[in-house]
């Protein structure tokens, strides 16, 4: 392309170049961003949501009591209390000294010896034998296993290390024990956990399927689009809440509880899958809708008119413009989803113990206040939490609505 | 690309075949519309048997109210919109109706602007990039190459160009056109189709886009279809005008001849209204008012489609509709069909 | 008029496509349990057997069985037996919840409506006062709190604390009022939020503020001019406002001890009792579509550039 130039002229062509990354622009998203760094709001409920978010990936680190431990003798509804609590001092687990420091290492002296005796041995079998003791005895005995439920290596690294921080301390019941007697505190910690997740994961389902399929139908258009969405319209007419119960009660079924262990499906994959189920009709509804409309516009069209094949378009152009509301749809979903869980819980049809949830925490709420007396921590305090998240994402939503499309800004 | 000294743009009007020629040209677009109790189902005749052809080194003005066919006619030309029938002749090859795949290696010759700087360019890609699409898509350069070429187009069009790493929306509306033009640019076409290119921009910005359009005519032998809806605008530019009413042509003709002596009513009225500078000359000429409705391209008329605005309207004027002849001015009427 | 027919015609079929996809769905997961009463390895009681054998094909092969059962319900509407409740067809246990249900959702859905659109035009009418930041608070606070929770928050108060509502019961108007409440809350709250945007921006359009200079009394004007065209999204929202308040009142009814369709669903969803729970959801996805179909009718009676496909 530069034949019959002057190499003076490319010399100054390179010079500008140079001189042109002095000068960067001000992207949307930067733009957007600057926005929504205004809106203190928003601010203040994404800094909460990350406080949160990050608080629930520490909880094993944190000196919190254990979430499963009942204690039906002394500890059934205790209102909330500043007295000082001691990691495993519950008579009925037998640590030793009523410490868990205590326990964990007089446990690690029985392992030790249980190993010294398998070095010693020298038939293979009888040494597996012993592997098998080993783990079975930590499956059942380990004190961790006694005060946790079912932790995965990572949570059981933050455990150690919680122990070698802080010992035996644990914060005291500030939230009350609930009808078994287990700390609110430490129960409303860890359900955060399984609650976001799900939240977060269902979301994320949603979101894969329903941009796909939305941005297929509608870049597309004509007959792939129009029977892409008839079908979606099916699906939108069945009220799925009601199906997903009927699912549920199906999957309540002890066989088929059986037949899907040996597959190793467990509850809350199906709860991901269900749910996401639902909500991907809306966001490929919302994605078809964005990308109809953006295929219209004139930059699309001139994507077209410069020669541009369909794959640049739909990348280039159309899901850049499309990421928008997808986000904004993202931060909206997560809280319905969220709600969704609770309900199951609630019904008896979520999360089921010795797991917890937000959802499962209510349920227990609720049916503590049928009774006589006020035990309004069960119910208050797990509510303001769940209350709080989907206050703070609603906040965040809306603070991102705003910030990604400044027209909607007048209406306040 | 070098810079030519291009030759005359009037060129030898008869013995070249031109550069784009269309035939008979028809764009409808069924609808079906109306409230829940009193539905309505039909054709919008957007551009309605429409026949001219440009050569090269020229510049066809089309000119017609909103909603004439003006911006669908382009649209069809370059097989945005698919043309329900008749022919596009590029360079003596049929392109009519081509799907994008086919279009491909002729969107090297015939390039468009568009007539909305806020939305022709995407807001999200940085002016460097938009410049440079064209260049990746066809395969013209690569890397640093590349950016020296978009450079060299930025100039080419007055913008500087250290600024190639900003974003649409940190420039004016007449900066943006010319983005829009240095995009067109890129491929090296020769013709450029120019949808209404300057109405959304100032009227001092307009004169200076049209006046970078011309010179980039003059330095690089292009040709342009010019289509604005302002005869004023179009006079500076064009070597020939057509004039659009209801999808068709009813007048076609070398500028000069046409500003000087309109055939159609239409193209009087219209010349009527271009405001004159001089006030004298302003009160002393005559302003045609034209009555009636603006008409719907929903409805099919029978003969002449403007006989219900005319002044000069006869009989056979609403029952026949009069053609474009093939002379170098033609008006379709019938009233005024000289020979 | 000719429209208006083509259009039901279609949302009839489109609902017969519905239920028949749900049914079938059912029917496989229905005959996918071990020990489901389609099987050969029932394990019902006696006179729920007798009852079962001689509605359904029970030893007929599954596609016989299925087609049975269709024809049953398309012909009859006979919706079966409960597996779990004895002497109960599901149509019995259905003309049972409905009154309560739905009067307890025409309870929720009338307060929501009030209450949510008078908020709303307050909040929009006084914008920016410590009224709307007060009415938006209430409104977030009414989405995000799940409305068991805030009926739970609601007993505490009502029932334990100032002792103005019983506790549970269904028959008198008190009994009514505080389910129906918590039920219509969240509602109430997106109806507020949805009025006062439609109105803030019909405040902006021209013809609304051509009104107010013409010097028309500001009731006058808020009343004639501006709500009404504030209302559509409203209207819109009106179908998904009787999904939730329907999943809504699953929870509620079971809180508040009402014998309503809900608390049936529920106890036929943890008992397990199939063909109960399938003719539940055949009969929500119904009046949905109803209610869907209703809104969209009146939306386009109300805003006549809008056209029906």
């Amino acid at each position: 392309m530069n034949t019959g130039k002057d190499d003076r002229d490319v010399k100054l062509l390179e010079q500008i170049l140079d001189e042109s990354k002095q000068v960067q622009g001000v992207s949307l998203w930067q733009d957007a961003w600057k926005r929504l760094r205004r809106n203190k709001a928003a601010m203040a409920s994404m800094a909460t949501l990350c406080i949160l978010g990050i608080l629930a990936f520490l909880t094993p680190l944190l000196p919190l009591q254990s979430p499963i431990d009942k204690d039906l003798n002394n500890r059934r509804f205790l209102p909330p209390s500043l007295e000082t609590v001691v990691m495993g001092q519950r008579d009925g687990l037998k640590f030793k000294d009523g410490r868990l420091t205590a326990q964990l290492a007089k446990f690690e002296d029985e392992i030790g010896e249980l190993r010294t005796k398998q070095r010693s041995e020298s038939d293979p079998d009888k040494r597996d034998a012993i592997d098998e003791q080993i783990e079975n005895r930590i499956e059942v005995e380990h004190p961790f296993n006694q005060l946790w439920n079912e932790l995965d290596s990572v949570s059981w690294g933050l455990c150690e290390l919680r122990v070698s921080i802080f010992g035996d301390y644990a914060i005291p019941s500030i939230f009350g024990t609930d009808q078994l007697g287990r700390d609110l505190l430490a129960r409303v910690f860890w359900g955060a956990r399984v609650s976001l997740i799900v939240g977060i994961v269902a979301t994320l389902v949603s979101l894969i399927i329903g941009v796909s399929y939305g941005a297929t139908a509608g870049y597309f258009g004509g007959i792939v689009d129009t029977i892409m969405m008839r079908i979606v319209d099916v699906l939108y007419s069945i009220p799925f809440f009601f199906v997903v119960i009927l699912i549920m009660t199906f999957l309540g079924d002890d066989a088929i509880k059986k037949r899907m262990n040996e597959i190793g499906i467990d509850q809350i994959m199906v709860f991901y899958v269900v749910i996401g189920a639902i909500y991907w009709l809306t966001m490929s509804r919302v994605v078809r809708g964005q990308v109809l409309s953006l295929k219209e516009e004139q930059f699309v069209e001139s994507a077209r008119t410069v020669g541009a094949s369909s794959s640049r378009i739909i990348f280039r152009h159309l899901v850049p413009n499309v990421l928008g509301i997808v986000i904004v749809y993202l931060t909206l979903t997560i809280p319905s989803v969220m709600l969704f869980e609770a309900f199951l819980s609630f019904l008896g049809m979520g999360v089921s113990p010795p797991d917890v949830s937000w959802g499962l925490l209510l349920k227990d709420g609720v049916d503590a206040l049928s009774s006589v007396k006020l035990f309004w921590w069960v119910v208050v305090f797990p509510g303001a939490a769940l209350a709080a998240t989907l206050f703070a994402l609603n906040f965040l939503g809306d603070g991102l609505r705003d910030a990604l499309d400044p027209r909607m800004k007048n209406r306040d | 690309m070098s810079t030519q000294i291009q030759s005359d743009a009037s060129a030898n009007r008869t013995s070249d075949p031109p550069l784009l020629q269309v035939n008979d040209l028809r764009v409808y677009f069924p609808f079906s519309r109306g409230s829940l109790f009193r539905p309505e189902h039909g054709f919008i005749r957007a551009v309605d048997g429409l026949t001219f052809d440009i050569r090269e080194g020229e510049t066809l003005g089309l000119v017609g109210e909103s909603g004439c066919g003006k911006s669908t006619t382009a649209r069809a030309i370059i097989n945005l919109v698919k043309p329900t029938s008749g022919q596009v002749i590029l360079e003596g090859t049929d392109i009519t109706g081509l799907n994008d795949r086919s279009m491909l290696p002729y969107r090297r010759e015939v390039q468009m602007v568009f007539q909305d700087p806020f939305a022709s360019l995407n807001p999200r890609m940085t002016v460097g990039s938009i410049i440079g699409e064209p260049i990746a898509v066809h395969g013209l350069a690569k890397g640093k190459d590349r950016k020296l070429e978009v450079i060299r187009l930025m100039e080419l069009v007055g913008l500087n160009p250290r600024f190639l790493n900003r974003y649409p929306h940190e420039f004016s509306g007449g900066q943006r056109q010319r983005i829009g033009i240095a995009r067109a640019l890129a491929v090296q076409p020769k013709l450029i189709l120019c949808d209404e290119p300057v109405s959304a921009l100032d009227v001092s910005i307009q004169a200076q886009i049209i006046n970078l359009l011309m010179d980039l005519q003059q330095r690089l032998g292009l040709s342009y279809l010019f289509i604005a809806h302002d005869l004023s605008v179009v006079r500076h530019i064009a070597t020939r005008v057509g004039v659009m009413y209801l999808g068709r042509l009813v007048e076609l003709g070398a500028a000069a001849d046409l500003y000087r002596a309109p055939v159609h009513p239409y193209t009087e009225a219209l010349l009527s209204a271009v405001p004159v500078p001089d006030p004298n000359a302003a009160a002393a000429r005559e302003r045609i008012v034209l009555s009636g409705e603006v008409p719907s391209p929903d409805k099919q008329y029978v003969g002449c489609a403007f006989a219900d605005r005319c002044w000069l309207a006869e009989d056979r004027c609403r029952t026949e509709q009069p053609s474009l002849a093939t002379k170098d001015h033609a008006g379709a009427c019938w009233v005024r069909a000289t020979d | 008029m000719r429209d208006l027919l083509s259009y039901l015609t279609q949302r009839f079929f489109w609902m017969l496509l519905t239920l028949w996809v749900v049914y079938t769905f059912s029917f496989i997961l229905m005959r996918s349990v071990p020990g489901n009463p389609f099987s050969s390895e029932r394990n019902v009681p006696p006179a729920i057997e007798r009852q079962l054998e001689a509605r359904y094909n029970l030893d007929a092969p599954p596609l016989t069985q299925y087609i049975d059962y269709l024809v049953g319900i398309v012909t009859r509407f006979d919706l079966g037996w409960c597996i779990r409740l004895e002497d109960y067809s599901v149509n019995q246990v259905l003309a049972e919840g409905l009154p309560v249900s739905a009067s307890l959702a025409i309870f929720a859905m009338v307060f929501a409506i009030i209450l949510g659109v008078s908020t709303g035009v307050v909040s929009a009418v006084y914008r920016g006062t410590y009224a709307d930041i007060g009415m938006r608070t209430a409104a977030v606070l009414g989405i995000a709190i799940p409305n068991f929770v805030l009926a739970g928050l609601a007993i505490l108060l009502f029932v334990f604390g100032i002792k103005i509502f019983p506790a549970g019961g269904w028959g008198t108007l008190r009994q009514v009022a505080l389910p129906a409440l918590c039920l219509g809350a969240p509602i109430a709250a997106y109806i507020a939020r949805l009025t006062r945007t439609g109105m803030l921006e019909v405040l902006t359009k021209d013809h609304v503020r051509t009104a107010f200079a013409k010097g028309l009394p500001k009731r006058t004007v808020i009343m004639k001019h501006v709500l009404p065209g504030a209302m559509l999204p409203v209207v819109s929202y009106l179908g998904p406002a009787t999904a939730r308040v329907l999943t809504g009142s699953l929870v509620l009814e079971q809180i508040f001890a009402l014998p309503g369709l809900g608390s049936h669903f529920i106890h036929a969803a943890l008992q397990r009792d199939y063909t109960l729970a399938t003719g539940m959801v055949l009969t929500y996805t119904v009046i949905l579509f109803v209610m869907n179909t209703l809104v969209d009718i009146s939306y386009s009676i109300i805003d006549p550039r809008v056209k029906l496909q």
